[in-house]
């Protein structure tokens, strides 16, 4: 279709928004002491952890997000709307929100957290409770992506399936997943891209301290206070690593997004 | 270009306040996060003593506000919760004076899990200590305490400022945190305050200044005076800050 020309302008200023604050930032990178600036051993630990504190979120994102996508889509019971609303709620809520209600369930004096307290785990001020924050915000990208994925894959392959014989598991196996494994496959990105940029949930709920709990988010937003031009330049890595997962995430055709 | 943009902005903010009533003025106060309590007392008072003088006040760790008035926001008065950050202010303000002075407390939760009554009791394992990151200036003056002490904290936190330390603590996740004498205060029944005998060795400083570029510069001395006069000295004090160093 031809699109009308006055669509144009819109689109570009749209455009300039989102680039210009980002060229903006790394026309500030001090780049002659670039790599002194993000191999600082406090910048390093960052880096480590929120990879590893996201990749940890991602997996369990997968493994609940998955069948919660699948009973989204593919059943259906009373209450699902209003079910699928509030499980996507973290989407939509200011993550400071999601940090205090995470407080109140799993901290010290929260919801469970005399039962943890009785097993023996900690959850305050621990990895945990980083990735815990994590999966909270990501897990909903997860499901929403594959939802949608689900939803536009034909079920006539799957009916045909169980007519030949096939049971629900090795349906699910054989011809579901493998159906939608390029929609999953973005979906696991996605959530990975906003665990690793998580910082308000973190914050409110599980502290930050150099190599446990400290995600290149937060230590950007210390850096900050002391040493701006460090700041800019962890900024720009972890905008670099956002670009890489765009890049992962537009590669795989059929993707959900 | 963003600098640009920030002048425009500004500019465009000094217009729309111009624009409203030539007999009204606004006064715009940057201070430091932990002077809010008694800022919007003393910002009442000044209202009531100049009438068609609003003061509009914004509340921020102290390094934040020195950066918004080098991005060139429109501050007239600058007050800072210690001379490090107000001296990075440089040329951009005028004459800073010191007005009040703060010093650390443990806070607790009210039911005191941890037993805690010293410094001492802070360093023992399993007691679970939150602090400011040292970046900061709370962090720097707990690391300045703990070395007067001769105390070795191990801290499961080192937070971004002095209320998100004290937010810990009432939540019952830390069993103690290094704060501020005025937060204990401030917070009330909330936490319980423990009065440091160390602390009389790191004691912070808090300047205030007017702003050079402000276009009402003796609007904004008249509010550092009522700051530092009898009556906004007694309005400190009640919330639990020192005298200015003489």
């Amino acid at each position: 279709m031809t699109l009308p020309r006055w669509v144009l302008a819109p689109a570009a200023l749209g455009a300039l928004l989102v680039l210009l604050p980002l060229a903006a930032m790394i026309g500030r990178v001090d780049w002659a002491d670039f790599w002194t600036l993000v191999s600082s051993d406090s910048s390093r630990e960052a880096l480590v952890l929120s990879l590893r504190t996201s990749a940890a979120a991602t997996l369990a994102c997968v493994v609940l997000g998955v069948p919660m996508a699948l009973v989204l889509a593919r059943t259906e019971f009373p209450g699902q709307t209003v079910l699928r609303s509030l499980v996507l709620l973290p989407l939509v809520l200011p993550p400071v929100v999601g940090g205090i209600a995470l407080l109140y369930t799993f901290g010290r004096r929260g919801l469970l957290g005399g039962t943890f307290e009785a097993l023996g785990v900690q959850i305050a001020f621990s990895t945990t409770a980083v990735v815990l924050a994590q999966t909270f915000v990501a897990l909903p990208f997860l499901v929403l992506s594959l939802e949608g994925t689900l939803r536009s894959a034909d079920p006539r392959h799957e009916t045909v399936a169980a007519t030949l014989g096939a049971g629900p598991t090795t349906v699910l196996r054989r011809v579901t997943l493998p159906l939608v494994l390029p929609g999953l496959a973005s979906a696991t990105i996605l959530s990975f891209a906003r665990a690793l940029g998580e910082f308000g949930a973190t914050l409110t709920f599980a502290g930050s301290l150099q190599g446990t709990t400290r995600t290149l988010p937060l230590e950007i937003y210390l850096q900050r206070e002391t040493d701006p031009d460090a700041a800019v330049a962890l900024s720009l890595v972890l905008v670099v690593v956002a670009v890489v997962v765009i890049a992962l995430v537009r590669r795989p055709r059929g993707g959900a997004l | 270009m963003l600098r640009t943009a920030s002048v425009a902005a500004a500019l465009l903010l000094v217009l729309a306040g111009c624009s409203s009533d030539p007999d009204d003025e606004t006064l715009t106060v940057f201070a430091a996060a932990s002077l809010k309590g008694t800022f919007t007392e003393l910002a009442d008072q000044f209202e009531n003593d100049h009438p068609g003088v609003t003061v509009e006040l914004s509340f921020a760790g102290s390094s934040d506000l020195v950066a918004q008035i080098q991005n060139g926001a429109p501050a007239d008065v600058l007050a800072a919760a210690d001379t490090t950050t107000m001296d990075q202010a440089g040329d951009l303000v005028v004459d800073p004076v010191d007005f009040a002075t703060n010093v650390l407390q443990i806070a607790t939760p009210p039911d005191d899990p941890a037993g805690v009554t010293s410094l001492q009791d802070l360093a023992r394992p399993g007691t679970q200590v939150v602090v400011c990151a040292p970046a900061v200036p709370c962090g720097s003056a707990t690391v300045a305490l703990e070395k007067a002490a001769g105390v070795d904290l191990r801290p499961v936190s080192e937070e971004q400022s002095v209320t998100d330390v004290l937010n810990k603590v009432i939540s019952g996740e830390a069993d103690a945190g290094l704060v501020y004498v005025t937060d204990v205060r401030s917070a009330g029944d909330a936490v319980r305050g423990v009065e440091l005998p160390e602390s009389s060795q790191v004691v912070n400083t808090y300047p205030i200044a007017t702003v050079a570029d402000s276009p009402q510069a003796g609007l904004a001395q008249k509010f550092v005076d009522l700051v530092t006069d009898p009556t906004g000295q007694a309005v400190l004090a009640d919330a639990g800050f020192g005298a200015p160093p003489s």
